[in-house]
């Protein structure tokens, strides 16, 4: 005989997990909606009269104060994870069924029989800050769950071995709506005259599949306690992350690199172990606290193009520790030192892909994994930001439609292209862009510094210019002004955001776009 | 029957394609000339006039040769790198055919140019340096041989002691614009080829703007030929013999 099984249900999960990550408390009446209708809603909103199936209005109409919350299956998920690593802790072998409901096998008589396992888990869960437990135990998982789903906040109710079909008999067949897809059955079997799970259980097996199909049977099979399913228990994720802890703390930079040469390879070798590699890894450094904890000090997320090697996740504790020390990591020659000793140091894998995706070709990874190691060396001596890769995104003037991304890192926050971009400055695109913007003159005949008044006109004729490396030059041409009045609802920003732009050629055949202000004129590019 | 075949095999042998010809003919001279003398692909505007070789440097004095130059190698799937130029225009590069994926860029490395530059070279094809200041003889030779070893080439936008080839553009014209009117539409120069004391190979380059400003991303056509004057190699020896004489 399969053994007993235990499963642990938190009631209306999606709104308790949307109320915490909101820390909101969770006395508030709250209602979790799916497309205007309400999917799941806690106790304080029932007692007002909110339903699930109900629309947002009618629910709103019955409790105005009602919280709406947007329904996110993920954060469910991620909020359920640490009940099952709890649950875990007091017995392995988790089968989670969805967010807010769980199984394990019943422990027997480990904890002294079932009900005082069932309440060690309940205790241990509360402890966990889930104070909404309840639980029950069954020969198989329908029973239980149903059993669960009678008991009261924090108690259990234990269903005697092959007691299954006598405890379902008294259970309305509407129990059966726990199952989503069993909607129109229930309905069926309503209209039937089958009012409780026994009317249904006594029905014969062979006319129950004939007239309600496969999925009949197996629901029939259920209600008659001869529930078939097999938990399908979790692995526990495997530890993945290392660290190192320095006794005495050390505070050289150099000494702390030395040092966790060895837990990178440990790191590395672990991961190689399960056919993974890490693709991002947060680094954290940790100092003494006053009372003698760690205080994590530095922690960054650091990503790589391909996958870390032992050798950079050395760089990259390098860096972010001689960056933390000194605000940049410019200045190579300086002596490296900490503001505090370090006690640890922890490399946790926040992205770990398989290693297969990652493999080097028959002949070697070729020319990419060369500039690699060469851009590596390059970083090594000038700094981490100091390779980047340029990269083209949306935008109206020449610097604001380009963007640098230090190498290694990925692209993010950038603009779309494939906008339209009004107002952008039209024709050739410049070989030189300035990032910010250079301080210029352009002089009329007279010798008077030309400016454009409030009517957008220019008071002369632009005839001699600054620009950078020629110094004065004789204007050939020029086009403008092209007034704009940009961002003007910030506070600060580019000086050039209210400007008149031009284009001037110099009589060395230059192009230059420039930028007249209230300050004065700047260049902004140059066409070369 | 047999006739046929001959006859169609004579055919075949004769009109083998000039490129292949062309093919064999650089790679017989690269054997000769060493390993160090590949050529490494140039921008097809430019090629007649200047065909990169590996191992060599060359200086240009504007930003856009500088590019064009660095595109035609990135074009044809190799990795460049930019040292000391923090106001590349991203665009421009990649209206010309600059692959920004295989593109490196060390904006400002200080009084550390040489090293990473050196370093640069041993990892990608072709590197564009933008000396700050004048660069002495034994920094340049050091990169040189660098560069022979490496088989990469390195483009100076600025002075360089030893070039192997110079390329200016000179009487740029841009036409577009008037006297507050209009705007900046597209640019002829007259490009030229220095090498050595030889006289400069000469050809008018047209570099053609976007028509439309709301489409700007449409991939540009490249500096485009218009007229070249044809080289005349014969004339040149000709006049040097006479030099000479």
């Amino acid at each position: 005989m399969a053994g007993r099984v235990l499963v642990v249900w938190c009631p209306d999960w999606s709104v308790v997990a949307a109320l915490a990550d909101e820390e909101l408390s969770l006395a508030l009446p709250a209602a979790v909606l799916s497309r205007n209708v309400v999917e799941v809603c806690n106790g304080p909103a029932r007692t007002e009269g909110v339903r699930r199936g109900m629309r947002r209005r009618d629910a709103q109409a019955r409790c105005p104060e009602l919280l709406l919350l947007e329904v996110n299956p993920d954060r469910d998920a991620r909020a359920f994870e640490p009940v099952l690593a709890a649950v875990e802790a007091v017995r392995p072998g988790v089968a989670p069924l969805r967010p807010g409901l769980l199984a394990i096998r019943a422990p027997g008589r480990f904890y002294g029989g079932e009900p005082h396992a069932a309440a060690l888990l309940a205790e241990t869960l509360v402890d966990a800050g889930v104070w909404d437990v309840r639980i029950g135990v069954a020969d198989d998982l329908f029973t239980a769950e149903q059993a669960a789903r009678r008991a009261d906040v924090q108690t259990h109710v234990v269903v005697e071995p092959g007691e299954s079909a006598v405890y379902l008999r008294a259970l309305p067949v509407e129990a059966l709506l726990a199952d989503g897809a069993a909607t129109e059955l229930v309905s069926l079997l309503r209209r039937l005259g089958l009012r409780t799970l026994g009317d249904f259980a006594a029905l014969p097996g062979g006319d129950v599949g004939r007239r309600f199909g496969a999925y009949g049977a197996e629901i029939w099979r259920r209600a008659r306690g001869e529930d078939t399913t097999l938990l399908g228990a979790r692995r526990p994720p495997p530890e993945l992350a290392c660290e190192v802890v320095f006794e005495p703390p050390l505070e050289s930079v150099e000494a702390i690199c030395f040092s966790v040469r060895t837990t990178t390879e440990t790191f590395v070798a672990g991961l190689a172990e399960r056919q993974l590699v890490a693709t991002a890894v947060r680094v954290e450094a940790s100092c003494a606290g006053p009372r003698g904890e760690d205080v994590v000090v530095s922690s960054r997320a650091w990503l790589h193009p391909r996958h870390f090697s032992a050798r950079d996740l050395v760089d990259r504790v390098h860096w972010q520790l001689q960056g933390q020390a000194q605000g940049s990591v410019r200045s190579r020659r300086s002596v490296a030192a900490i503001a505090e000793p370090v006690t640890r140091v922890r490399f946790v894998p926040e992205v770990a892909e398989p290693a297969a995706a990652h493999a080097e070709a028959l002949w070697g990874g070729g020319a990419d994994e060369l500039v690699e190691r060469g851009m590596a060396r390059v970083q090594a001596m000038l700094g981490y930001d100091a390779v980047v890769v340029p990269v083209a995104q949306g935008g109206r003037t020449p610097a604001a439609r380009q963007a640098v991304v230090p190498w290694g890192e990925r692209s993010v926050g950038l603009r779309p292209v494939d906008r339209p971009w009004p107002g952008q400055v039209p024709g050739p695109a410049p070989v030189r862009v300035f990032a910010e913007p250079l301080p210029s003159e352009v002089l009329d005949a007279g010798g008077v510094p030309v400016r454009v008044d409030e009517r957008g006109w220019v008071t002369g004729e632009p005839t001699t210019v600054r620009v950078p490396d020629a110094g004065w030059l004789p204007v050939d041409a020029w086009a403008g002004p092209w007034p704009v009045d940009e961002a003007w609802w910030e506070e600060s920003g580019s000086p050039t955001r209210r400007a008149a732009r031009f284009q001037v050629v110099g009589v060395d055949g230059r192009a230059w776009l420039m930028a007249c202000t209230d300050d004065g004129w700047w260049v902004e590019a140059g066409y070369d | 029957m047999f006739e046929q075949m001959f006859d169609h095999r004579g055919v075949s042998a004769s009109a083998v394609e000039p490129s292949v010809v062309a093919q064999l003919r650089d790679r017989m001279a690269a054997m000769q000339g060493g390993p160090t003398r590949l050529p490494v692909p140039t921008h097809p505007t430019l090629s007649p006039l200047l065909q990169l070789r590996a191992g060599g440097s060359y200086g240009v004095d504007s930003a856009s040769l500088a590019l064009a130059l660095m595109a035609g190698a990135s074009a044809a799937g190799e990795w460049v790198a930019v040292v000391g130029w923090p106001d590349l225009g991203v665009q421009a590069a990649l209206d010309l055919g600059v692959d920004l994926a295989r593109t490196v860029l060390v904006p400002d490395p200080a009084e550390h140019w040489l090293e990473a530059t050196a370093a640069l070279v041993d990892v990608v094809k072709l590197v564009v340096l933008r000396p700050r200041g004048r660069v002495d003889a034994k920094a340049a030779g050091v990169l040189d041989a660098r560069l022979r070893k490496r088989s990469a080439v390195l483009v100076v936008w600025g002075e360089w002691p030893r070039c192997e080839a110079r390329l200016t553009t000179e009487a740029t014209r841009w036409s577009g614009l008037d006297q507050g009117a209009g705007r900046l539409r597209d640019r002829r120069a007259r490009l030229a080829v220095r090498r050595g004391s030889a006289p400069p190979r000469q050809a008018d380059l047209w570099f053609p703007g976007t028509d439309e400003p709301l489409a700007p991303m449409e991939p540009v056509r490249p500096a485009e030929r218009v007229r070249s004057s044809p080289v005349r190699l014969e004339s040149v020896d000709g006049r040097g013999a006479r030099e000479v004489g």
